[in-house]
């Protein structure tokens, strides 16, 4: 490409026209470059300005890294960080594998009713992330269906506390969004196993390799980027965790499901608004959304 | 040999069947507990009940009394509606303009761009809420729409699609001496008809199913969404869920028609831009 900037197939012109064709290019991303100044650019520079800055309501002072030092000292915030980590390492694995599997078992080439399965699988991404911590939360009560259906088959003898043990409620918390965004990962894994040439996969099959190494030995490096590209998402997604952990749980019990963006919106709306300490909270979220997201591009690098 | 080969390969046939029928039966089950439940009295559900009951009528009796439903289905259509027009009106002349009039500095704004996608809502919604504030649109609608417009997902999805673009169309056109915004317009819009129908879907589920934003700057009771509604019913400490599944089902329907009915494109715009 030359240093006017004019793509290839475009005849050279004038220099009026590259003055009009720049003008042009300008004119038309300028709403969205303005809207993204104004309210993603300009607040992601003003947190971290706030994030320097501490006190209750208006009354505000300037502390330096004062709020990062009381960061280690406060243990909710620990407790919310914990909580939230917890969340992302047993929940993004999980899911990620499971959708694999789904997408490997329906991109089988003599699978019955695949359209059937795929559509019942992707349609829980339909549902408002509301309305289906509703749904959990009124499926897991005590007395609740998921107890009662356990224990009818006889997979447990007492009933589990789901909602209010500490334990269990993360659990609960993981199944939910496992069953909210396994199909959504699916779908990304199936569009990409449509460009894998099918003959890899006749091939493996006179060789006598059984389907569960086909499926490690051949789709799982084959789909590496699609992989890294949905890893990268969900793990931005679960360090955000907020709609299931307020509306399944609020939190509890004792904190035991409070997450990171929980604990920011306590800090700013609930709390007296302390917004340069829920800035810095919100920080680690942003720091710790860069360094997986860094590790896990080097990740796939290196495995190359 | 052969004949161990071919029983094998049924076992495998077979696990996978039951794999994905108990995965299908995992995904669907609570679509159905949905319904069943919003025809239940709340007693019924916290015992499990799996059957039709009677008390729908009752539950939506008793919904229409706690909230005004019309009232809070019109501001969620109207805010979800409101910002999907103005998103894909701006992010489509945008990914239009980094696609059709490439530079290098525009490309540079570009990547800089799919480098915000990366920043975690939670750390915009302090600034986002005091701008707001000052700007004196808290407990409007605006505060809800206004923010959802900046979104570098559909402009990102918007250049992808331009890529597939005829630019024959492109040439014929300014050799007719067509303006270039009329061009837009009046050749790349109507081409790009199923592009736009699948960043509609996407932008919309994403707005009608939004939740923690509208929840920071709307109030009153006039401005709420019935995410926030649906919320704050279950939040109560014995919940009435009869009440609020009949709520949670009036929620869902939309979604589950707009996906139904354009199947296709929701998945293409999911995935279009991955490809």
């Amino acid at each position: 490409m030359s240093h006017t900037g004019v793509m290839p197939m475009t005849p050279v012109r004038s220099r009026s026209f590259h003055r009009f064709y720049d003008i042009n290019g300008w004119c038309f991303v300028l709403g969205s470059l303005t809207l993204v100044m104004l309210f993603m650019i300009y607040p992601i520079i003003n947190s971290l300005w706030l994030s320097l800055h501490s006190g209750k309501g208006v009354i505000v002072q300037f502390v330096g890294f004062g709020n990062i030092t009381r960061l280690m000292h406060d243990p909710v915030f620990i407790t919310a960080l914990t909580n939230t980590l917890i969340f992302l390492i047993v929940q993004v694995p999980l899911m990620i594998l499971l959708s694999l599997a789904t997408a490997s078992c329906l991109n089988s080439p003599n699978v019955k009713f695949r359209s059937l399965f795929r559509m019942a699988i992707f349609l829980p991404c339909v549902t408002s992330l509301v309305a289906y911590s509703i749904l959990f939360k009124s499926m897991f009560g005590y007395d609740g269906i998921v107890n009662s259906a356990l224990m009818t088959i006889g997979l447990i003898e007492h009933p589990i506390a789901w909602l209010t043990d500490p334990f269990w409620a993360k659990v609960t918390i993981i199944l939910a969004i496992t069953w909210r965004w396994t199909g959504y990962n699916m779908i990304f894994y199936l569009a990409a196993m449509q460009n894998i040439d099918k003959s890899i996969y006749e091939a493996a099959k006179l060789e006598g390799v059984t389907p569960v190494q086909t499926f490690f030995n051949i789709t799982v490096p084959l789909l590496k980027p699609v992989i890294l590209f949905t890893s990268v998402m969900s793990t931005i997604g679960t360090l955000q965790l907020f709609d299931e952990a307020m509306n399944i749980t609020n939190g509890g019990p004792a904190n035991s499901t409070l997450t990171l963006s929980m604990y920011i919106y306590n800090l700013s709306f609930k709390f007296v608004p302390n917004f340069g300490y829920a800035a810095t909270v919100s920080y680690v979220i942003v720091f710790f959304a860069a360094a997986l997201a860094l590790v896990q591009f080097k990740f796939v690098q290196d495995k190359k | 040999m052969m004949a161990t080969n071919v029983s094998k390969q049924k076992v495998y046939q077979g696990l996978m069947y039951l794999f994905l029928v108990l995965i299908a039966f995992v995904s669907l089950f609570p679509f159905f507990w949905m319904v069943v439940s919003s025809t239940n009295t709340t007693a019924d559900i916290n015992q499990g009940k799996l059957s039709f009951g009677t008390a729908l009528f009752d539950n939506l009796a008793k919904l229409s009394q706690a909230v005004d439903l019309p009232l809070i289905f019109w501001n969620t259509t109207k805010v979800s509606l409101l910002g999907t027009f103005l998103t894909l009106a701006i992010a489509s002349l945008a990914g239009y303009g980094f696609e059709i009039y490439q530079s290098k500095l525009r490309d540079k704004v570009y990547n800089l761009l799919l480098l915000t996608m990366m920043i975690p809502f939670a750390a915009l919604m302090i600034p986002l809420f005091t701008m707001m504030a000052k700007a004196n649109l808290l407990d409007t609608h605006w505060a809800v729409v206004l923010p959802s417009i900046a979104s570098v997902y559909i402009i990102f999805y918007f250049r992808q699609c331009t890529k597939a673009f005829p630019k024959e169309l492109l040439d014929a056109a300014r050799v007719d001496g067509v303006s270039e915004w009329r061009i837009f317009v009046y050749v790349f819009f109507p081409v790009m008809r199923s592009t736009y129908a699948a960043a509609f879907i996407i932008t919309f589920m994403a707005n009608w199913n939004n939740f923690l934003w509208p929840l920071i700057v709307l109030q009153s009771p006039e401005t709420k969404t019935i995410n926030l509604v649906l919320s704050s019913l279950s939040s109560a400490y014995f919940p009435d869920f009869g009440v609020v599944m009949v709520g949670t089902v009036v929620a869902t329907l939309p979604t589950i028609a707009v996906f139904f009915a354009m199947q296709k494109q929701f998945v293409q715009g999911m995935v279009g831009s991955v490809k």
